[in-house]
């Protein structure tokens, strides 16, 4: 059985041995960003793409392209603000909710 | 043409592992187990096998490395006893819910504290909730037959569970008999090559195994899991009678020895069902007096039904116990078994012993004491205490 068949009404039966997952990358389908109760704002204008947010982001969930960081995958992001204390121009700002 | 030996019980699995020859083994020594490692390790320095041998630091990353190997593709064997096992307990369960088919070689010791290098089965019985299949043996050859068959049941497609080969710790680990050991060639064709469906190794398939369950998913799990335990019945006897065939000897979820047309049956676990068989055979010929045994092999499936079958009309049955599970009441198998006779209504009268805790002697008088209460009880219908000792001190 493939995992796509598979979500919170498959019945036992259809459940893989283990719980085993027989395809790679699949988390990218696992929406984390559902369980945020803060959200990131990335302020554009005041960025000057240091890119010191990036790797503290313990969800990978700020892209990055040609050198530069994109706008945040919310897809992933949880919301933990990490970002914004490393920020050093204050260019991210936590907001309530989703 | 069986090959005729003298072996330990610890000789008779090591000389099982070499016939096997597993992928890979990661062991930690224990007392009184650590013989089967270090003779592996010496066919391993011999060039007997090409067993991967992983040195570990303690038991707990023993099982951890036999669940990476396995999930990897490999066929696993690890031995341990005691307390080595119960820093394995974490893992334990972690081999069975992700379905690895590792084999493990328990020499039951008493568990700490206090401290005792002696048999009884605190140990398994500690772990018997744990999802291995648990087989128990009260000879060398019945262990060395046991292990033989331990691969073939936890690597099935319809089981694909660990299995844990159990013996009496010094009683049989280190005391020689008499043993019949099957060609290494006929060894190869029962046990077969390992072809898992699913590994880490196949390139050509990436896996994730062992993957977080959200409470969605967790109970529909543990539903599939108890469902491979609830095959593995089917398959251990499919087993046995496959080996019964290459072998003659017989096997099958317990023997049941002049039990039936018996009154009053004793139901054991391991070494000392050898001690209750004198004791059966001379009560019999001394009396006529109709004494029998039920001696548990498989204990996790747990046979309900056929055991229940087996005792339901006798006049008196006492379970024996060696180890504690401290619930103020009864041991681990008197608990099961008596539970088992309540689900076919069973009017037999019912009585729980301990016994042998921490490798104390259990004698044939000892047994016939027991026939004899049972006998006692079966007139009187006077239970005076359900949950009596062996061999205590009082
Ligand atoms: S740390 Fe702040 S300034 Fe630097 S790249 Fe990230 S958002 Fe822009
Ligand atoms: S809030 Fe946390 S998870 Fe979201 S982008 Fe910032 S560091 Fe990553």
């Amino acid at each position: 059985m493939r995992n796509e068949a598979i979500n919170e009404k498959s019945p036992w039966q259809n459940i893989t041995e283990g719980n085993q997952i027989y395809e790679p990358a699949t988390s990218r389908r696992f929406c984390t960003g559902e369980w945020r109760t803060s959200t990131p704002v990335y302020k554009k204008d005041k960025c000057r793409q240091c890119l010191l947010c990036v790797p503290v982001c313990p969800d990978s969930s700020i892209p990055v392209r040609e050198g530069r960081r994109q706008e945040f995958d919310y897809d992933h992001c949880k919301g933990c603000g990490i970002c914004e204390k490393v920020c050093p121009f204050g260019a991210i700002e936590m907001k309530e909710g989703k | 043409m069986a090959i005729r030996e003298r072996l330990s019980g610890n000789e008779a699995v090591a000389y099982a592992i070499r016939q096997i020859n597993p992928d890979v083994m990661p062991a930690f020594p224990i007392t009184p187990s650590t013989e089967i490692p270090q003779y592996v390790a010496n066919d391993m320095a011999n060039g007997k096998i090409d067993t991967e041998f992983i040195h570990v630091e303690s038991e707990h990353s023993a099982m951890s490395a036999a669940i990476g190997a396995a999930a990897a593709g490999a066929r696993v064997v690890t031995a341990t006893s005691s307390c080595g096992m119960a820093l394995m307990w974490e893992e334990l369960y972690v081999a069975a819910s992700d379905r690895l088919p590792v084999v493990l070689a328990l020499v039951n010791r008493a568990l700490s504290g206090p401290i005792n290098i002696n048999a009884d089965h605190s140990d398994s019985m500690g772990a018997r909730d744990s999802g291995w299949i648990q087989i128990y043996a009260e000879s060398n050859q019945e262990v060395y037959d046991n292990f033989l068959q331990a691969y073939p049941i936890a690597e099935h497609e319809a089981v694909r569970l660990p299995v844990m080969i159990c013996q009496d710790g010094f009683i049989t680990s280190h005391g020689v008999e008499n043993i019949l050991l099957l060609e290494d060639e006929k060894v190869r064709e029962f046990v077969g090559e390992y072809c898992p469906a699913h590994y880490l190794l196949n390139a050509d398939e990436p896996m994730a195994v062992g993957p977080y369950a959200v409470s969605a998913y967790y109970m529909e799990t543990k539903r599939a899991q108890r469902e491979a335990m609830i095959r593995a019945k089917r398959v251990i006897l499919e087993t046995a009678e496959r080996f019964a065939r290459l072998t003659g000897r017989k096997y099958g979820f317990f023997e049941e020895y002049r039990l039936e047309d018996a009154d009053y049956a004793i139901v054991i676990i391991g070494s000392a069902a050898g001690t209750c068989k004198a004791a059966v055979d001379e009560i019999r010929s001394a009396t006529g007096k109709k004494v029998g045994l039920l001696k548990i092999r498989v204990f996790r499936p747990f046979p309900e039904e056929e055991l229940a079958m087996a005792l339901r009309d006798k006049k008196a049955v006492a379970v024996l116990d060696r180890s504690e599970m401290f619930a103020a009441a009864g041991g681990p198998l008197g608990a099961e078994v008596r539970a088992a006779l309540y689900s076919v209504k069973s009017r037999t009268e019912f009585v729980n012993y301990f016994y042998g805790l921490g490798g104390r002697d259990i004698t044939v008088e000892d047994f016939k004491e027991v026939y004899r209460k049972l006998e006692e009880l079966s007139k009187t219908h006077e239970v005076r205490d359900m949950y009596a000792y062996i061999g205590l001190r009082e």
